[in-house]
């Protein structure tokens, strides 16, 4: 057991530091380490940096573009692009729909599509939820009804995060309602956001931003050829694609640098004349998430390197997603309670314009009583925490 | 022992709550927090008209001194609804302010405008630096010629910005934390050297920055003896921390009463998501917390006006820390239980979380008062 770097390992993280000082642009990087939204050319901006520099896409293998890293490396890329302010991969094209069209398209699918979400060419959006089918994603409705070379669609996806801006979207869509188990009768659809029928309505959330979607389908005629593998088998698929958006679902790099902003928050805010930092209260609350994130790092090392022998991660990365997300709250609420009353203070108009200025108090205060609501989604998506904690006890426990 | 209400207080807390449910609602609502100024005067004629503005109000000056457990139920009500008008700042803290500095003119004067609707007057006292604690008051309060020269800065001043009027705390002797040395003074948010910060808090209400820079204020705006105002201003904020107690109570009761109304119509799994063991002890937990909360209040309310400051003190806080702590724990998990409904706009119950939330960031959070708490209690 060895929980150093080796000397490669060191080397390489040299190569990502040099990249991300000379390449990651400052406004971008601004953005992040201040807490404030990030535009979506800002994504997309950032993705064709990486993207020209062959590491577009860590996770993917070299036949299609990846730079062919290890576990490790993916690893070491992450933590040090989270300390060095670059916006999160949006995940739907790179982590979601590629893994599922390497393992499951033709390759005339793959040829298509896979080279435009590599150069953020295309944007592509999520559409699983629906209003009636959240943590029960097999009970959706979304219908497909073949006619000819088409499939015919009708029905409402929601909370399609950054739809707004998508160019295509990945669809769980029944396509045989009469299948024994509503696991069945599922296929896996990619759909062109310009086809007409399609109506992307914006959710407002309670942090006032424009983040989620409804996605209405009204007798959109998608080509069969945008079928994804075989008519009803979507759901095999659509477990695939599950366990590969859990990846680097710990998020331990950016919750370094979140930590390194509370912090730097509480070095400058003063209790009874002296920093917050040093208020023995607060200091305690600070090291129970430090030392809750130290484990989480290990945890995660473990599940990595477990990873590096077999393909997708396993159950296991539900620990992740739970511990993960309860310290970014964590830390997202202790750095809304280090400010005090100047949390109040709520920017909400601006942040619809992407950009959270200070109303009143110091400025770093301006974003967070906004990010604090906006973080209660953590815990909510992507299998909710009670989900999670539904696998644990059933793959792992075997209860 | 006693924990029944008189039927008078019943019929308050039934007009009051029949109004909130009938007169207030959620469209309604929304359409006020759009408004350029993020409060409804037609509604504060009705709170009026109700005779709520008249509520803290002393007899002598025709109010109706009614007691912390009348407030108790009317802010209980006003939380079920959200109300974002300024009760709490206008109804409650100003005229407990008013009452206890001892300067009858002055009162009769302010309290007049309030029982008719009509002047809204805010108590301009926290500074940034204080995160909360009342005991703290840089501002000053100069001597010069036969007035007073104002200089400071009042931070997230509760409808500071709806105030026709400011009762401004200043120091005219003494350092920040010292209880000698503070006065109370009538001060026109127009005049020369006051400016006015307005912008929206997280919770949809309104707050102001004020600055006061070189601002001459005459001897006679100074309401009750110079430097002995800190007992008043003090004993002021334990009504209105009261006052905020039975809120937060209201709001909890309400996030409580729609997370199991949604829990049990939400069907996931082919059953009511209600029907899951941890979602059951999810929400008997968030009740369990709720009737805590509901009986620190009812000790606040009895305990706010008692004469023994420490004992009072140490109530309240206590108090407060039962309510922040529960009021996060209720607020988050009804999220949770919600789901992405539960992160919309377009629901209830992440406006109550907002409120819950701003509630322990106003008057001192949860950890100040629990520090507070144990100073007062190593001698108790």
């Amino acid at each position: 057991m060895d929980l150093n770097f080796t000397r490669e390992e060191l080397a390489f993280r040299d190569e990502v530091r040099t990249f991300l000082r000379d390449e990651l642009p400052q406004d971008i990087a601004a953005k992040i380490k201040n807490g404030q939204p990030v535009a979506a050319q800002d994504y997309v901006r950032w993705q064709k940096i990486l993207y020209k520099r062959g590491w577009g896409a860590p996770g993917w293998p070299k036949q299609f573009g990846g730079p062919g890293w290890g576990p490790v490396q993916m690893h070491i890329y992450d933590e040090e692009a989270a300390a060095a302010g670059a916006p999160r991969m949006i995940p739907f094209g790179l982590k979601m729909v590629a893994p599922v069209i390497m393992a499951f398209g033709s390759p005339e699918q793959q040829k298509r599509f896979l080279p435009r979400i590599l150069s953020a060419d295309d944007w592509w959006c999520q559409g699983y939820s629906e209003p009636g089918a959240g943590s029960d994603l097999a009970s959706l409705k979304t219908r497909a009804e073949r006619q000819g070379d088409h499939y015919i669609v009708n029905g409402q996806k929601t909370w399609t995060t950054l739809g707004q801006h998508a160019d295509w979207i990945f669809c769980l869509v029944r396509t045989d309602p009469n299948a024994p188990k509503p696991q069945q009768g599922i296929s896996f659809l990619l759909i062109d956001m310009k086809t007409p029928g399609i109506t992307v309505r914006p959710i407002i959330t309670m942090d006032g931003a424009h983040e989620v979607n409804e996605v209405w389908f009204e007798n959109v005629k998608v080509p069969v050829e945008n079928r994804v593998g075989e008519e009803n088998k979507g759901w095999t698929y659509a477990k695939f694609l599950l366990g590969h958006e859990r990846t680097n679902i710990a998020g331990v790099g950016a919750s370094k640098r979140e930590l390194k902003r509370l912090k730097n928050i509480a070095r400058q805010e003063l209790k009874n004349g002296k920093p917050l930092i040093e208020d023995p209260l607060f200091a305690a609350k600070i090291a129970q998430v430090e030392i809750d994130l130290m484990a989480l790092e290990i945890t995660n090392l473990r599940a990595l390197s477990a990873e590096s022998e077999k393909r997708a991660p396993g159950p296991e990365a539900s620990i992740l997603k739970i511990k993960g997300t309860e310290i970014q709250q964590a830390l997202t609420e202790l750095m809304m309670y280090a400010v005090g009353p100047y949390a109040l203070p709520f920017a909400r108009e601006s942040r619809e314009e992407g950009d959270l200025q200070s109303v009143a108090g110091p400025a770093y205060a301006a974003p967070l009583a906004a990010t604090y609501c906006n973080v209660r989604k953590v815990t909510i998506y992507g299998g909710s925490n009670e989900i999670q904690r539904n696998i644990i006890s059933q793959m792992i426990l075997g209860l | 022992m006693d924990f029944n209400f008189t039927e008078e207080q019943q019929l308050l807390a039934d007009t009051v709550k029949r109004f909130v449910r009938e007169d207030y609602t959620f469209e309604k609502r929304r359409e006020i927090l759009k408004s350029p100024e993020g409060w409804s005067r037609e509604v504060w004629g009705k709170l009026a008209e109700l005779g709520l503005t008249a509520l803290n109000v002393p007899e002598a000056h025709g109010g109706l001194n009614a007691s912390p457990v009348d407030t108790m139920l009317v802010m209980n009500a006003l939380g079920e609804g959200l109300v974002v008008e300024p009760f709490l700042s206008a109804a409650v803290l100003a005229p407990a302010l008013i009452s206890r500095l001892g300067d009858e003119k002055a009162a009769a004067e302010l309290f007049e405008g309030l029982i008719a609707g009509e002047r809204i007057v805010v108590v301009a006292h926290q500074e940034a630096p204080s995160r909360g604690d009342v005991q703290y008051v840089a501002t000053r309060a100069e001597r010069s010629g036969d007035g007073y020269v104002l200089d400071g800065h009042k931070a997230v001043i509760a409808h500071g910005g709806a105030a026709d009027e400011l009762l401004v705390t200043a120091r005219v002797s003494g350092q920040p934390g010292d209880r000698d040395g503070v006065s109370v003074f009538r001060v026109d948010p127009k005049a020369a050297g006051v400016t006015v910060k307005r912008y929206a808090t997280m919770d949809g209400q309104r707050a102001a920055d004020i600055e006061l820079k070189s601002v001459k204020v005459a001897a006679d705006r100074r309401i009750g003896a110079e430097g002995k105002a800190f007992d008043a201003i003090e004993a002021a904020h334990d009504i209105a921390l009261s006052a905020l107690c039975a809120e937060a109570v209201g709001v909890m009761k309400a996030i409580n009463a729609t997370t199991l109304d949604y829990t049990k119509n939400r069907k996931q799994f082919g059953q009511p998501i209600a029907k899951f063991q941890v979602l059951q002890h999810r929400m008997a937990d968030m009740f369990l917390h709720a009737e805590q909360a509901t009986s620190m209040s009812y000790l606040a309310a009895i305990k706010c006006v008692d004469p023994d400051a420490a004992e009072r003190r140490r109530a309240l806080s206590a108090a407060k820390v039962v309510i922040g702590q529960a009021g996060r724990f209720v607020g988050q998990q009804a999220i949770q239980l919600h789901g992405g409904m539960g992160m919309t706009d377009e629901l209830m119950v992440s406006h109550h979380f907002k409120r819950i939330t701003a509630i322990d960031l106003t008057f001192g959070d949860a950890d100040m008062h629990l520090q507070k708490f144990a100073g007062l209690s190593q001698t108790a």
